[in-house]
C-alpha cells in the first residue's frame, strides 16, 4: 500500500485522501483476527493475551491429534467427492443453459440460484428431513450429496459467466470442420472453459471444507468433518492448539485462494489477447 | 483434420443428438437439485403444518398451529432480533465498505487495484468458525482488546456473549462481500461525469450525492441485499459470539432439530418463514429496485 507511483495521472484525484487512511484501517480490521490467531499459536502461555515466549508445541500437539486429523481427512474426502461431481454436473448444466431454449428454462435457472440465496440452515434442515422421509441412513455419502447442491450452483455460476464472454462461433467452426458434437465439446469448448471450471471448483472446495451447518445435519453417527470437530471443541473450551490449526488452515486456504485468482486472471488475460 | 470428412457416416443421427444432448447436459444436475433441494423444501413446507412432530412420528398436516406459535411474543422477539442483526450488519457494512470500495475502485493506483482487492477479500477464504473463534480471543474478558484497554488505563469492555459481539462478527464476515460488489460497480464509474460536475461548480458533496451515488445505486442495492440475507440466516456468529441472550431464527431452527427438545414441525415453520423473508427481500429489490441490480 505504501508503494505509490511517483507521477500521479492528471485525471485522478490525489492518492492520499481520507478514504485511503480509512481503507488502511479496514485492512487492519480484516487482518486483526488472523494476526491474533497467529500470535496465540506461537505463544507459550495458553489462554493469555500476554507474550510468554515462542513455542511450536501447539503445532506438534495439533499434528499428533488423531481426532482432528481424522476429521480433516473426512472433510477432504467429502470436499473432493462433492467438487468432482459438481465440476461435471455444473459444467454440463451451464453449457446446456447457455445453448438451449426450452419451456420452463426460467424456472430451471431460478432453481439453480436457490442454493446461493436460501440460508444454509434452511437447506440443512430440509435435507435432513428429506433423508429421514425416504429413510436413507446418514453417512459420509449423504454429506457429499448435500454439498453437491451448493457446489454445483457455484461451479455453474462461474462457468456461465465465462460462456457469456466466449466466442460463440468457435464450436460452430469445429462442427463445420467435421468434428462431432462430443469432439467439439471436449476439444474446443472444454479447454476454453477450463480456467472458469477450475476456479469454480476451488471456490466450491473451500466452501465445502468450511461448511458446518449442512454437514452437521447430514452426517451419520461415526462421521465428523473438520468444522464439526472445531465447533464441538469451541463449544466446550478454548484450546490453544486450535490456534495452530487455524494458522495451518489459513495458510492452506490462502494458497488455494491465490492459485484460484491467478488462474482466473490468466484466463481473462488470455481471453483479452484473443 | 483430414480424416474428419470420412467420419461423416458414423455421426450420430441428427434427431438423437437433438434430444440426447440437452438431456445429457441438463438432466443430471436438474435431477440432483430437484431431489436434494426442491423436494426437501416442499417436505419442510408440508411438515410446517404438523404440530409438535418428533423424528419417527406420523406426518399428518393438521393446521396452522406452528405458524400461530411464531406469533408468540418469545418467537417474535427472536425473529425481531434476527432482523435487527441483519439490518445493523447491512448498515455497518455499507458505512465501512463504501469508502474502502471507493478508494480501491476509483482512487487507488490502477495497477494495484486487483491485488489490493484480492488482499482485502483474502480472509473470506478462511474458516468461518475459526474467524469467529479469533473474535472470541479478541473480545473475551481477558482477551486482546481488554489487555490493550488495560495497558492504556481504560476500563475493560464486556462485549463477548452480547449483541455487539455478534454485530462485530457478522460485519467482519460480510464486509468483503460488500466491498467486492461495490468495487465492481464503482470501478465502472464514469469519471467524465464527475469532472463535468466539478467544472459546472458542484461541491464534492454535491457531486457525490447527485452524480456518484445514482450511478452505483444498483451495486449498492445488490450488495446490501446480499449482506442482509446472509446476515439474516447466519448461524455461526450468533451461536459462538452471542451467548444465550442472542437467540436468532437460525439458532432456534437448529435447536428445534438438533437440540435437546426437538420439534420438527415448529422448526419447519420457522425455516419456511426464513425462506419467505429472504424471497420477499429479493422480490422487493426486483420490484422497486433498479433492474440492473439483480443482474449482479
Amino acid at each position: 500500500m505504501a508503494a505509490l507511483p511517483e507521477s500521479q495521472p492528471i485525471d485522478r484525484p490525489k492518492h492520499f485522501v481520507w478514504q485511503m487512511w480509512f481503507s488502511v484501517l479496514m485492512f487492519g480490521f480484516m487482518y486483526l483476527p488472523i494476526f491474533v490467531l497467529g500470535f496465540y499459536s506461537f505463544n507459550d502461555a495458553p489462554n493469555s493475551a500476554t507474550w510468554a515466549g515462542f513455542t511450536l508445541r501447539w503445532y506438534s500437539k495439533f499434528f499428533q491429534d488423531d481426532r482432528i486429523l481424522n476429521a480433516l481427512f473426512d472433510s477432504l474426502k467429502v470436499a473432493f467427492s462433492a467438487v468432482a461431481i459438481s465440476a461435471v454436473l455444473g459444467t454440463l448444466m451451464a453449457v446446456g443453459l447457455a445453448r438451449y431454449r426450452f419451456p420452463g428454462k426460467r424456472l430451471y435457472q431460478n432453481v439453480t440460484y436457490l442454493p446461493l440465496i436460501i440460508p444454509d440452515i434452511a437447506i440443512a434442515v430440509s435435507t435432513l428431513v428429506f433423508l429421514a422421509a425416504v429413510s436413507i441412513p446418514l453417512s459420509l455419502g449423504t454429506i457429499v450429496a448435500a454439498h453437491v447442491v451448493f457446489c454445483l450452483a457455484y461451479v455453474a455460476l462461474i462457468v456461465s459467466t465465462r460462456i457469456g464472454n466466449l466466442n460463440p462461433y468457435l464450436e460452430e467452426a469445429a462442427l463445420d470442420l467435421g468434428a462431432n458434437p462430443f469432439q467439439a465439446f471436449i476439444l474446443v469448448l472444454l479447454p476454453e472453459l477450463a480456467p472458469a471450471i477450475i476456479s469454480g471448483c476451488l471456490l466450491a472446495f473451500v466452501l465445502s471444507m468450511d461448511d458446518f451447518l449442512i454437514a452437521s445435519f447430514t452426517a451419520g453417527g461415526g462421521t465428523n468433518t473438520l468444522p464439526m470437530e472445531i465447533f464441538s471443541r469451541l463449544r466446550t473450551q478454548v484450546k490453544p492448539d486450535m490456534n495452530a490449526l487455524s494458522v495451518v488452515l489459513m495458510v492452506a486456504s490462502g494458497v488455494v485462494a491465490i492459485v484460484s485468482e491467478t488462474i482466473r486472471y490468466r484466463g481473462e488475460q488470455k481471453r483479452i489477447r484473443h | 483434420m483430414p480424416s474428419a470428412k470420412s467420419k461423416d457416416k458414423d455421426r450420430t443421427p441428427a434427431w438423437l443428438v437433438r434430444w440426447l444432448e440437452p438431456l445429457v447436459l441438463l438432466f443430471p444436475a436438474g435431477v440432483w437439485l430437484v431431489l436434494l433441494l426442491v423436494l426437501p423444501t416442499l417436505i419442510i413446507f408440508e411438515l410446517s403444518f404438523v404440530p409438535g412432530i418428533r423424528p419417527g412420528d406420523l406426518v399428518i398436516p393438521s393446521g396452522l398451529g406452528n405458524y400461530l406459535r411464531i406469533f408468540e411474543p418469545l418467537t417474535l422477539l427472536v425473529i425481531g432480533r434476527s432482523l435487527l442483526f441483519a439490518i445493523g450488519t447491512t448498515v455497518f457494512c455499507l458505512l465501512l465498505g463504501f469508502p474502502v470500495a471507493y478508494w480501491l475502485g476509483v482512487i487507488a493506483p490502477k495497477r494495484w487495484q486487483n491485488l489490493l482487492l484480492l488482499a482485502f477479500v483474502l480472509p473470506l477464504w478462511t474458516s468461518s468458525l475459526l474467524r469467529s473463534y479469533a473474535w472470541i480471543s479478541i473480545l473475551r474478558p481477558t482477551g486482546v482488546l481488554n489487555s490493550l484497554l488495560a495497558s492504556v488505563g481504560l476500563p475493560s469492555l464486556d462485549l463477548l456473549n452480547q449483541m455487539p459481539a455478534v454485530l462485530i462478527g457478522m460485519t467482519y464476515s460480510l464486509l468483503p462481500y460488500m466491498v467486492l460488489i461495490l468495487y465492481a460497480s464503482l470501478e465502472k464509474l464514469d469519471r467524465r461525469l464527475l469532472e463535468a460536475a466539478a467544472d459546472l461548480g458542484a461541491t464534492p458533496a454535491q457531486t457525490f450525492w447527485w452524480v456518484t451515488v445514482p450511478q452505483v445505486l444498483p451495486g449498492l442495492a445488490a450488495s446490501s441485499l446480499l449482506v442482509f440475507i446472509n446476515a439474516l440466516g447466519d448461524f455461526v456468529n450468533p451461536e459462538l459470539l452471542g451467548g444465550p441472550s442472542s437467540m436468532t431464527a437460525a439458532r432456534l431452527i437448529y435447536n428445534k432439530f438438533l437440540g435437546a427438545t426437538p420439534d420438527w414441525g415448529m422448526g419447519s415453520a420457522m425455516s419456511t418463514m426464513l425462506i419467505v423473508m429472504v424471497t420477499l427481500s429479493i422480490a422487493l429489490l426486483i420490484k422497486y429496485g433498479d433492474r440492473r441490480a439483480t443482474d449482479l
